[in-house]
């Protein structure tokens, strides 16, 4: 049942007054709160809806890093479908650290999910070594997250079951993914949380705290994490974007106490990354063009 | 007298038409045995096919007479015990297409009673109502075995003008059938923020004035966006009588005293007072635009 009681006067206190109690402040990171217990019902409803009623399928494929997003991915998964149902893959590459391997079977064996590693080391450097011997790191992980990929979905045709996404809403809106890579999967139930909100569920679900504190780092590349890549801490870039995609300008923020140059971090990423939240751009050429006159839902 | 009202709380199957029509008729037919059985079921918004259809309301849209001919049929079929519903539906007529819902009477006297045609069509954010429907003209009470009734949906209820004109036409029961995507999850209601805004409308509705309300709510996803159920019924004082559950379908029964419509309007004559003030105070607010002009911007 819901917490709504039955046989009360409605209080006023009902409705969250989120605009009201929380002026834009640097201070005050409450805008990003969330109803843990609510929002893991909510994602795990989603999934056995997305997964088992919609799409007819009955297992799921989750790619474990050993980060957060992906443990907290395949906790989702095993509640909404129970362990058996989910099938975990470690893709390292040549260059991933052993933290990341411990981290990603810790996770699985506390959830009581099977893994199966497969070293995409071959795949990547026949590639690069063979083909591209001068290609920086910026691509060699353009190139190792498209081929996890490759194997991801291979590995859901084999075993019949749907890849499932793990990007969270804060590396969607800064554009730091590889595109037709982390986004290519058909559901995902994080994309609309906030780094620092997965942090909060994740330490809500169980999640054992090493993996949640840990630096968060796409491991693509030795010693490298998310944060020091982008030039500011996910709880800074997390308040800033709230404030953003609910209408305040980059001024109001700064009138706010936010530091502009934060700001101005968040705002070319996100404005620089539009394209990356969409699919191809088609010519359009008839009035029955897909998806701009001939308009179907993704479940019609 | 009393009134077993039945909330279904329902998860349609997107684009469905025939799979889910027989699961409307099942879920009527399975609330008969019930004890106490409803007298009056009411369904969610697009309850018959899904709400997000886009384009495709126009393959899913059909006319008020073919639904209720295949409703009443479906449910001869299925049961005998007469009972009134009220079903949100995606509705073909002459060519226009319009967010509707019936209200029919089913079992040995089945009758097509009302058909509504949502007014408020939200065009904004993840609503593209507009784009594909076309709004009503209108809104009217209509008679049920109960009492005088009207059926709002979704944003209709939003705007208190609804509640207003329901409740002049004599309605003294509101069914408002909604399909409300949630979000939000801010701590401290245990409930999507939308389904609390739902609580104050569905209260606020009711206790203004003096009528029952039940907001039946759509449940499941439709491409990521969840419909999270938590129908509800008010009492004529603005109390939440019954609460559906989150995520589940659910057949919910609420028994509705009706002479608590008469107390509650005693206690509190806020619609005596509307009604004797309604028609001066639209013909001398300009705002009404029905009498006096407004002024001119100078």
């Amino acid at each position: 049942m819901s917490t709504l009681e039955a046989r009360v006067p409605v209080p006023p206190w009902m409705l969250p007054q989120v605009h009201a109690a929380h002026p834009p402040s640097p201070d005050d990171p409450s805008p990003l709160d969330i109803d843990t217990a609510l929002v893991e019902r909510w994602l795990v409803e989603f999934l056995r809806d997305e997964v088992r009623r919609r799409r007819g399928f009955e297992h799921v494929v989750v790619g474990l890093s050993g980060g957060v997003d992906s443990s907290l991915t395949a906790a989702l998964c095993a509640r909404a479908l129970g362990s058996d149902a989910v099938h975990g893959f470690l893709l390292p590459y040549r260059t991933s650290s052993a933290q990341s391997r411990e981290h990603a079977l810790l996770v699985a064996d506390a959830l009581g999910i099977e893994t199966r590693t497969i070293d995409i080391t071959a795949a990547v450097d026949g590639y690069l070594e063979r083909f591209e011997p001068e290609a920086g790191g910026h691509r060699l992980g353009n190139v190792a997250a498209r081929t996890r990929m490759i194997v991801l979905f291979d590995q859901a045709f084999k075993l019949q079951g749907l890849p499932v996404g793990t990007g969270n809403k804060s590396e969607r809106l800064l554009g730091y993914y590889t595109w037709h890579a982390d986004d290519s999967p058909p559901i995902n139930p994080l994309g609309d949380l906030f780094k620092t909100q997965v942090w909060a569920l994740a330490r809500a679900v169980g999640v054992p705290a090493e993996i949640v504190d840990k630096p968060a780092t796409a491991d693509l590349i030795r010693d490298q994490t998310d944060e020091g890549d982008l030039g500011i801490s996910y709880p800074e870039a997390d308040l800033i974007l709230h404030h953003l995609l609910g209408g305040r300008s980059p001024e109001r923020l700064a009138e706010a106490g936010f530091d502009p140059d934060r700001v101005r971090i968040v705002t070319d990423r996100l404005e620089r990354t539009h394209w990356k939240r969409h699919l191809p751009t088609v010519a359009m050429l008839s009035a029955t063009a897909i998806g701009e006159w001939y308009l179907r839902p993704v479940d019609y | 007298m009393t009134l077993d009202l039945g909330i279904a709380q329902f998860k349609p199957s997107k684009g469905d038409l025939d799979g889910t029509l027989a699961s409307v008729v099942e879920m009527l037919a399975r609330a008969g045995d019930g004890d106490p059985a409803p007298h009056m079921v009411v369904f969610p918004e697009a309850a018959l096919t899904g709400y997000f259809l886009e384009g495709g309301v126009r393959e899913r849209a059909l006319s008020a007479d073919e639904l209720f001919e295949r409703l009443s049929a479906g449910y001869a079929e299925a049961a005998e015990r007469p009972v009134e519903v009220a079903l949100g539906f995606y509705e073909l007529d002459a060519g226009h297409v319009y967010n509707s819902a019936l209200y029919a009477r089913l079992g040995p006297d089945s009758t097509l009673v009302h058909v509504h045609r949502k007014v408020f069509l939200p065009t904004y954010g993840v609503f593209q109502e507009e784009r594909f429907v076309e709004s009503g003209a209108g809104l009217e009470a209509f008679d049920t075995a109960a009492g005088r009734a009207a059926i709002l949906i979704c944003e209709d209820a939003f705007h208190a003008i609804s509640g207003t004109l329901a409740a002049l036409d004599g309605a003294e029961l509101i069914l408002v059938l909604s399909a409300s995507p949630a979000r939000g999850a801010t701590p401290g209601t245990g409930v999507p923020d939308n389904l609390a805004r739902w609580d104050l409308i569905g209260s606020g509705l009711a206790a203004e004035h003096g009528v029952f309300v039940a907001v039946a709510q759509l449940v499941g996803f439709e491409g990521g966006k969840g419909f999270a159920g938590g129908s509800a019924a008010y009492s004529p004082r603005g109390e939440r009588l019954v609460a559906g559950p989150l995520w589940e379908e659910a057949m919910i029964p609420v028994r509705l005293d009706l002479s608590e419509i008469r107390q509650a309007r005693t206690e509190e004559p806020l619609f005596a007072d509307l009604e004797r003030s309604w028609t001066r105070l639209l013909v001398n607010s300009p705002g009404s635009g029905v009498g006096r002009p407004r002024p001119e911007a100078s």
